[in-house]
């Protein structure tokens, strides 16, 4: 075999692989779209993301694949089990009666618009795509960070990342929003109850340390590998939520005055630090050259504490019991 | 030796890739849940186990090695009690098709 063949070779099976991909990617997405009950539309988006951060790898960026992975599809998963779990008893009555042809029309119309406008507007971008990935690689040893994502999510565009946040405990004030009055500051769901000798309660003895450890390394790795606190923060949720679940520990209340420290600390430590840049600096969230790598990592551990929390009460929905219960 | 082992991972992958594909038609073809669970365990256990079997000599480091393994040892718990609660509530239900 020639050189020329080999590469060949090489190049239809990616080409061959890419194009399953896609295949199998359109599929779960038509399936969530297409599918007539809400629990097996969750499981096929749940799949449709699993599948996503695949093509992320292929397209080689491990970054996003870790985030599509642990919050478009396992954490957006879960609170879509949820709802379906919520509307499961209304969901009959909501199937006898179908939208008319009115109300039909204008929503395809409307999600055909959108869906062309997307692909016209990735389609259309000009070639090469405008692109800082030069200038922020250039100024990569301002942080001393290894990953690139990392400094643009921490240092060159903070102020993104610090606003998401903030629209992260929005949408937590948002569900919370739905408790009635009388259940204000109490606990949020039910109380969940699992065979304490069970294999639900054992894997929620077994599992945390682990997770806990790989939560931390995923946060940890990410000043030079791919990872973050967003990522790190989702196990850390989703092992609360399992021995939550497990019935070992119940949901604190809302009300609880700890429970708003850790909410509030991510994006109080990362203001501080931002506005201390005005003090010390040159700019709101301008880190000192020195110590731009310790002060990352401080706003990056408060932060993982506040998305942990924040996810999990999420996911752990509105208060349903009352104050004192 | 870097011969023997491009042996042992095609026959590990290949091992593995067949008991992901019985476990698949099993999960398709099979009557009721707890026997579509059987299919699906085999797939999780036995065939990530042998894929995992089949890098391990392509792994970069020791440190890459243990990592592989890990994701099968969790894998492996995840797998395990995912079915039994499946199958709990399977059971507790009357297993249907």
């Amino acid at each position: 075999m020639t050189f020329a063949s080999m590469a060949f070779g090489s190049m239809t099976f990616a080409l061959a692989l890419e194009i399953v991909l896609a295949a199998v990617v359109l599929t779960g997405a038509v399936w969530a779209i297409a599918a007539r009950e809400t629990l097996p539309a969750v499981a096929g988006f749940v799949a449709y993301g699993l599948l996503l951060s695949l093509v992320w790898v292929h397209l080689g960026a491990p970054d996003v694949a870790l985030t599509e992975a642990a919050i478009g599809s396992g954490l957006t998963g879960a609170l879509l089990v949820g709802a379906a779990a919520r509307l499961r008893l209304s969901e009959v009555p909501m199937a006898v009666e179908h939208p008319g042809v009115i109300l039909r029309m204008p929503a395809a119309v409307l999600s055909v618009t959108v869906a062309a406008a997307l692909a016209a507007s990735v389609l259309l971008l000009p070639d090469p795509a405008p692109t800082l990935a030069p200038s922020a690689a250039e100024n990569a040893a301002a942080t001393s960070l290894g990953n690139p994502v990392t400094n643009v999510l921490m240092a060159f565009r903070a102020m993104d990342t610090l606003l998401e946040k903030i629209v992260l405990l929005l949408a937590l004030i948002g569900v919370w929003s739905l408790a009635p009055d009388r259940f204000w500051g109490g606990r949020p769901g039910p109380r969940h109850y699992a065979d304490p000798q069970g294999v639900l309660a054992f894997v929620a003895r077994v599992l945390p340390p682990v997770g806990i450890i790989v939560g931390i390394y995923i946060l940890w790795t990410s000043a030079d590998h791919p990872g973050g606190a967003f990522q790190g923060g989702t196990i850390l949720a989703a092992m609360w939520l399992l021995v939550m679940m497990a019935g070992l520990t119940d949901a604190p209340p809302v009300g609880e005055r700890r429970l708003r420290l850790l909410l509030l600390a991510g994006p109080v430590v990362f203001l501080v630090i931002g506005l201390s840049g005005l003090a010390f600096g040159d700019a709101f969230l301008a880190y000192p050259m020195a110590y731009a790598k310790p002060l990352i990592l401080a706003i990056e551990f408060a932060m993982i504490l506040t998305i942990a929390v924040t996810l999990g009460l999420l996911v752990a929905g509105p208060p349903e019991r009352e104050p004192g219960s | 030796m870097s011969f023997v082992l491009d042996i042992v991972t095609i026959i590990a992958v290949s091992a593995g890739a067949f008991f992901f594909l019985a476990g698949t038609v099993g999960l398709l073809r099979f009557p009721d849940t707890l026997t579509r669970l059987h299919a699906l365990t085999k797939a999780d256990n036995l065939g990530l186990g042998l894929m995992v079997l089949g890098l391990l000599p392509h792994a970069g480091s020791l440190r890459d090695g243990i990592k592989l393994i890990c994701v099968w040892l969790i894998v492996l718990l995840a797998g395990a009690t995912v079915s039994q609660l499946i199958g709990y509530v399977a059971r507790r239900e009357g297993s249907r098709p």
